[in-house]
């Protein structure tokens, strides 16, 4: 079985999340009041050819230049199997 | 005759629109060029319109950015020929590693679609050479995803080199916060690279190319490319 990776990527801290702030308005209106913050990013499901591995570099080359923008985003790899 | 490519990706939706504002100028002749051309060469200017390539899957822009044609866009503008991106066209440079920066969803979430005013912030590029710096256009938005964004370093450089062309204003040329659309960091709305034949914008100015559409300001641009083109200057000529 190929393994397998869930790319979490997150808006950077200093990148305007707007979806993040209208979540978070949305929880309190329903009384939510532990809600502090939301940031909304993405989940991505991978299946590679290869061992399970975060550190492989062509892994990481992929989240950095395609799955993620540096610019406006971070990502982090967390091995499903 | 002046030869303008307007690069066709799937999901591009003012490629139309673009091919008959530029044909609308004397000795300009345009013509569509699906993404997975692999040449521009013959082409004077070459234009990548608004829309959604891709359906935006991912990031906009993301996908279209690895089109076979993008080859072809980098080399022209690695050779100084004036590439245009407008709106999606805009998102795919900033993409591709063409032009500083990213833009992010609007302050609002709402898609926002109406006529915004520019300022125009310096004529020291081929696209505004035939425009005084301050002067005002209107142009109309039409995007979901139009927030400018660039760390703090990229954005002083930006400033530093006058790349920055245009900046969202209200109708005397105050740039507020009232009168930025999308949130843009520094409200805007369309930068140059450095060698300043590449432009990025998020307003449409090939929807301001007739008076039957509302108004004429779009012409003001592609008039000081033309003319910039038919006096043989180097684009990089007119730089600071």
């Amino acid at each position: 079985m190929p393994s397998k990776f869930l790319i979490h990527i997150m808006p950077k801290e200093s990148v305007l999340d707007p979806q993040g702030v209208a979540v978070l308005q949305a929880l309190n209106h329903l009384g939510m009041k532990s809600a502090l913050s939301v940031r909304v990013g993405k989940a991505i499901e991978l299946e590679w050819d290869g061992p399970a591995d975060p550190a492989d570099p062509a892994l990481n080359q992929i989240c950095r230049d395609v799955l993620s923008n540096p610019v406006i985003e971070d990502y982090s790899i967390e091995v499903v199997r | 005759m002046i030869r303008c490519a307007v690069v066709q990706f799937p999901g591009s939706n003012c490629d139309r629109d673009c091919v008959a504002a530029l044909e609308s100028f004397d000795g300009v002749a345009a013509r569509l060029v699906w993404h997975k051309e692999t040449s521009l060469s013959g082409y004077d200017v070459i234009v990548l319109p608004g829309g959604f390539s891709y359906g935006d899957y991912l990031r906009c822009g993301a996908i279209a950015r690895f089109s076979p044609v993008m080859h072809a866009v980098r080399q022209a503008a690695h050779n100084g020929r004036p590439v245009l991106g407008i709106c999606n066209g805009f998102q795919i440079l900033c993409e591709a590693g063409l032009l500083p920066g990213a833009l992010v969803r609007n302050r609002s979430l709402n898609f926002i679609c109406r006529h915004i005013h520019l300022r125009v912030e310096t004529s020291a590029s081929l696209f505004t050479h035939g425009i005084s710096r301050g002067a005002v256009l209107q142009i109309p938005i039409a995007h979901g995803e139009g927030c400018y964004f660039a760390d703090a370093d990229t954005l002083a450089r930006l400033n530093e080199n006058q790349q920055i062309l245009f900046r969202y204003c209200d109708s005397s040329g105050a740039v507020t916060p009232d009168s930025n659309p999308n949130g843009s960091l520094e409200s805007v709305a369309g930068i140059c690279n450095e060698k300043r034949n590449v432009l990025g914008m998020m307003p449409h100015p090939e929807r301001v190319c007739d008076p039957l559409l509302g108004g004429t300001d779009g012409r003001r641009i592609f008039d000081s490319v033309f003319a910039s083109l038919a006096s043989g200057a180097d684009p990089s000529a007119t730089a600071l």
